[in-house]
């Protein structure tokens, strides 16, 4: 029974560190820009295929092993930038203050041809990048091994909350981001630069989602359409924390992650539809987000 | 209701691709019938995007009427208008009941809730095992009032039959959008207040928008698990399924019932053609068709058609 326990929180724990890195670009985009971004799936696919293959070179090389975790940043911070950059000046600049959908259309839209170009540049077959989990070996736990890179997500996971916790709250730059967040208007008006606001905000979403792609990437085989399933992840993760709260994003997917990983111990049938049906009653009763502070309405 | 130009236009088109039918070769019947049935699920999108609501999850009716089909069919059920009607239905049903929980949401989160909504559904479907898992189920050719045809007899009826169902659901559609409930489609998109006001409850007014666009995604399911002869829980219950259908629907406009056909028929032909070329170049020629057309005709390509038949006429 402890041990049933123990398994169903760590994997949960895991899970729930994944769905944040997955979700958490995405959420801090919606929560500056109002933009639910499909493109996301796309930057992670770009992430984990980049690292996978620079991985790959590096490997066949015999490079020391270390280089493999510098690969996983540096592709994040490469795709990150260039995408984030295409994307919100080559497509979204055109679509502000248009109709929500539209834009969730659009980006959609830029997703699929994006999936297509990734296909052109490194077709069909799977990439692997295994050498850094392998590396790092596993532990065994109340009997049960555990890989040490996959507990090192939970890691990860606490760094980007944290540091974006203090980016926000500590940094001059962090102000700015909330006063843009609270009246895009009345900021543009004391003199922000909102255009800089939201494309500095677009390519740190981006390299997020990059990076979560990147890392993940180890432990799966990278694979054409692994985009596909991550934006609706991200989009359940954004809605049941509160869409575009960060602390949020982060209870909201260890939540998440837990019931998962119970429901995979207990009842293997509900294990694909578990975070859709927690998505859904989320919004059916509290469809601000479990964590959103009370909004005052604008009329 | 002769007086209608639209369903006087529907019924000559009908009467046409009916005697078409026997002359056009079987790859060409094929794409028109997958036409029939995401036009059918476009037309339900129409319905609703007239209030300006875009639902995400038009797989969930899609899906499950499909699997209906299947399965009505696995217990022995061949007639193809019981299987289609039942199945449709029992899709109308599933709206009707979640239309008392979606009726209350708009723009992002009614297409969030949607998508939730068919997500579960893609669950439920992927790993329960009677229902094939990731598999699927398989379809026998179905019979049509104790006619049993075979080969492109089979195919050609199968054309018929999907040709009568869709010109039953435009002919509705149409009678429906110009009723009083129709017509208020455009004030609860304009004004949900002043609509109350005017003593007509929006909620009620959604709802049954609702239903009427689940019950159209249920014939299009049918129709499309009657024409492959497969059902499966990727292609009919995953949200990139429901991506298709808001695609269809972009491309298509919703100036008339018939545009969602229209568009249907773009898709597919276009589809046809770029498989040939490899997969790769499908996905891309997808997206920047659909980023053409938000960026370019938001109407779609009703409004193209329409600007055309203008200069024709000589009006501006």
């Amino acid at each position: 029974m402890v041990q049933l326990l123990f398994t169903i929180l760590t994997d949960g724990l895991i899970y729930g560190s994944y769905l944040f890195i997955v979700a958490v670009g995405m959420t801090v985009i919606f929560g500056v820009q109002r933009v639910l971004n499909v493109t996301h799936g796309s930057f992670y696919a770009f992430g984990a295929y980049l690292a996978a293959y620079l991985g790959g070179i590096w490997y066949d090389h015999e490079l020391p092993d270390f280089g493999g975790f510098v690969i996983i940043f540096l592709a994040a911070i490469v795709v990150g930038v260039f995408f984030g950059i295409l994307i919100e000046r080559g497509l979204l600049k055109h679509l502000y203050g248009k109709d929500e959908h539209i834009v969730v259309l659009a980006t959609f839209a830029a997703f699929l041809a994006l999936e297509g170009v990734g296909l052109f540049i490194w077709g069909t077959d799977p990439y692997f990048f295994y050498q850094p989990q392998a590396m790092l070996g596993y532990v065994e736990m109340l009997g049960m091994p555990y890989d040490y890179y996959n507990l090192s997500l939970i890691v990860l996971a606490l760094i980007i909350s944290l540091s974006i916790w203090y980016f926000l709250s500590r940094t001059i730059w962090g102000r700015l981001l909330r006063a843009v967040i609270f009246d895009r208007e009345i900021s543009q008006a004391m003199g922000v630069n909102v255009t800089a606001v939201f494309l500095g905000t677009f390519i740190l979403g981006t390299t997020l989602g990059a990076l979560s792609g990147a890392a993940i990437a180890p432990t799966i085989s990278v694979l054409p359409g692994i985009g596909v399933e991550v934006i609706v992840l991200a989009f359940a993760v954004v809605v049941i924390g509160g869409m575009g709260s960060i602390p949020g994003a982060l209870i909201g997917s260890i939540l998440v992650g837990v019931v998962r990983a119970a429901a995979v111990h207990e009842f293997p049938q509900a294990e694909m539809f578990v975070i859709y049906a927690i998505m859904a009653i989320v919004l059916v009763f509290r469809p601000e987000g479990l964590f959103a502070p009370p909004a005052v309405r604008k009329i | 209701m002769f007086s209608d130009r639209t369903i006087v236009g529907v019924t000559i088109a009908v009467v046409l691709i009916a005697c078409a039918t026997f002359f056009i070769p079987d790859w060409v019947r094929q794409i028109g019938l997958l036409s029939m049935a995401i036009g059918s699920v476009a037309l339900g999108l129409l319905v609703l995007w007239r209030t300006g609501l875009i639902s995400f999850g038009h797989a969930l009716f899609y899906g499950f009427s499909a699997y209906g089909v299947a399965l009505l069919n696995h217990l022995g059920v061949r007639d193809a208008f019981v299987l289609v009607v039942v199945s449709a239905a029992a899709s109308g049903l599933l709206a009707w009941g979640l239309g008392f929980l979606v009726r209350r949401y708009r723009a992002i989160f009614f297409a969030l809730l949607t998508m939730a909504f068919s997500m579960i559904l893609y669950g439920v479907l992927a790993k329960t095992e009677r229902f094939g898992s990731t598999d699927g189920l398989n379809v026998h050719p179905p019979t049509f009032l104790g006619y049993a045809p075979v080969d492109q007899a089979a195919q050609i009826t199968l054309f018929l039959f999907g040709l009568l169902v869709i010109y039953g659901l435009m002919l509705g559609v149409q009678i429906y959008l110009r009723s009083v409930l129709g017509q208020m489609t455009t004030a609860v998109r304009e004004n949900e207040i002043r609509v109350e006001y005017l003593g007509y409850s929006v909620e009620h007014v959604i709802h049954i928008k609702y239903v009427i666009s689940g019950l159209l995604a249920g014939f299009g399911g049918a129709i499309m698990a009657l024409a492959v002869g497969q059902v499966d829980p990727e292609s009919m219950a995953y949200w990139t399924a429901s991506g298709e259908f808001v695609f269809v629907a972009i491309l298509a406009g919703t100036g008339n019932v018939a545009a969602p056909f229209i568009g249907a028929v773009a898709f597919e032909v276009i589809r046809h053609f770029a498989w040939e070329h490899g997969a790769n170049l499908w996905q891309l020629i997808m997206g920047g068709t659909l980023l053409a057309i938000i960026m370019f005709i938001p109407d779609g390509i009703w409004s193209v058609l329409q600007r055309l038949a203008r200069k024709k006429d000589g009006v501006r």
